[in-house]
């Protein structure tokens, strides 16, 4: 089992920043009618998404803004950046890695520690194990966790499987070494054998771009897609979903002897209403514990539990007890438990 | 277990006036989509403690093949 207990590291801040344009589900022409797009809303719990609006626009563009403004609050200045973890799947380029783009465009200090990790839905959990590791036992004293996705620019807008359920996010959190805080808690999983139920075919080095790439198929009425967008297969990711995150909450919970009742919020990635009231009934937690944020933005991949944090909960996440457990593509999953002191948290940035 | 089972499958799906058995052919219901596919699956995971997985569950055509899966996972 992958549990890990880390030490001394402080979340100080977590801001997020979305596109200012934003889609109505309600409006879309994929839906045959207003009773079709009525039932998706209910059941999904998806009404609106913030998306890019113009291409070459990208999710480092929303983590640029996000820091920014978090630096700023913090007052931290970008000399003081030890690490940079930038978690994504849809970087600026194939290389180099967008983390030090970031970096430069920041002017944080060249003297930098700088990744990307290519995860999505459970990717913020993942990026806090990983930058909270690096910080414990090091000269690095502060870091920035960017994590987003502009994934509405990887969906086929005549696919209903996909292109009414995802929006667009970036976000940064800062965490601080600081002796003597309670440790943070990570469960973590992996399944590689689902790796199809969420996948973009083409495009990367196994089926490398071709022609053949761009030729739409229609895979049902309603779902017509090419090899460069994204396949969900919804099933499977559901079933994924409902029996993996409330495995993960119960072994990290009696892993570290933690009672259901202690935690003050549940922060779940954003899959989808449905899929994440199942979850939650499961685990039999309260719905006053368990904020949502999908009637607004969608699922927005690594980014839907720190936007989550900062648009339903905001400076309320100053001394608690937070556990927060993401999964999805992949298949990935990992869970957290946090306790948080003081921390800062913006308003939601729109640009 | 089928008169348990066909009356979870109705109360999940919100069936009153559709007669169902066990030849029943589901995916030949009205109204019957992609939802009261994921509905099946939950149901079938909270009442019956099984996970159908999306694959498994293509290959399934009437409500006996449900319930003979049910009961193939729980041994």
């Amino acid at each position: 089992m992958a549990f890990k207990e880390i030490s001394n590291i402080a979340i100080q801040g977590i801001a997020a920043c979305v596109p200012e344009h934003r889609e109505d589900n309600k409006a879309l022409s994929i839906f045959h009618n207003i009773e079709e797009s009525r039932k998706f809303i209910e059941s999904t719990g998806v009404e609106y998404r913030h998306i890019v609006k113009d291409s070459g626009f990208c999710t480092s563009d929303l983590c640029y803004e996000a820091a920014k403004r978090l630096l700023d609050e913090l007052c931290w200045s970008p000399d003081e950046i030890d690490c940079l973890i930038f978690v994504s799947q849809t970087p600026d380029y194939i290389l180099p890695a967008t983390s030090c783009i970031i970096q430069n465009r920041l002017n944080i200090t060249t003297n930098c520690y700088s990744m990307d990790i290519s995860l999505g839905c459970s990717g913020w959990v993942y990026g806090l194990s990983v930058i909270a590791s690096l910080l414990d036992g090091s000269t690095m004293c502060k870091g920035l966790l960017l994590a987003g996705d502009t994934t509405s620019v990887t969906k086929s807008p005549k696919d209903k499987s996909t292109y009414p359920l995802f929006g667009d996010a970036g976000t940064a959190t800062a965490v601080e070494f600081k002796v003597g805080l309670k440790p943070m808690m990570f469960n973590f999983g992996t399944d590689g054998g689902g790796f199809e139920a969420i996948i973009i075919p083409d495009g990367g080095f196994r089926n490398v771009v071709s022609p053949e790439s761009f030729l739409e198929e229609i895979i049902e009425p309603g779902i017509i897609r090419n090899r460069l967008q994204s396949i969900m297969n919804g099933p499977a990711v559901f079933t994924f979903g409902i029996s993996k995150a409330p495995r993960s909450v119960n072994a990290l919970l009696d892993n570290y002897k933690l009672d259901k009742e202690s935690i003050d919020y549940y922060f779940f990635h954003q899959a989808n209403l449905f899929m994440n009231e199942k979850i939650r009934i499961k685990l039999g937690i309260e719905a006053k514990k368990v904020p949502y944020s999908h009637r607004e933005f969608g699922n927005t991949s690594s980014a839907s539990i720190p936007l989550t944090m900062v648009t339903q909960v905001g400076s309320k996440l100053a001394n608690k007890k937070l556990l927060a457990c993401a999964f999805g593509v992949g298949l990935s999953w990992a869970s957290v438990v946090v306790d948080t002191e003081s921390i800062v948290c913006p308003d939601l940035i729109k640009i | 277990m089928e008169e348990k089972f066909i009356l979870d499958f109705k109360e999940t799906l919100e069936i009153q006036n559709q007669e169902i058995s066990g030849e029943t052919r589901f995916r030949d219901l009205e109204n019957w989509d992609s939802l009261s596919f994921l509905s099946i699956l939950a149901m079938i995971d909270e009442e019956y403690n099984v996970i159908i997985e999306g694959n498994d569950f293509q290959k399934l055509v009437t409500i006996n093949d449900l319930i003979s899966e049910i009961k193939k996972k729980q041994v």
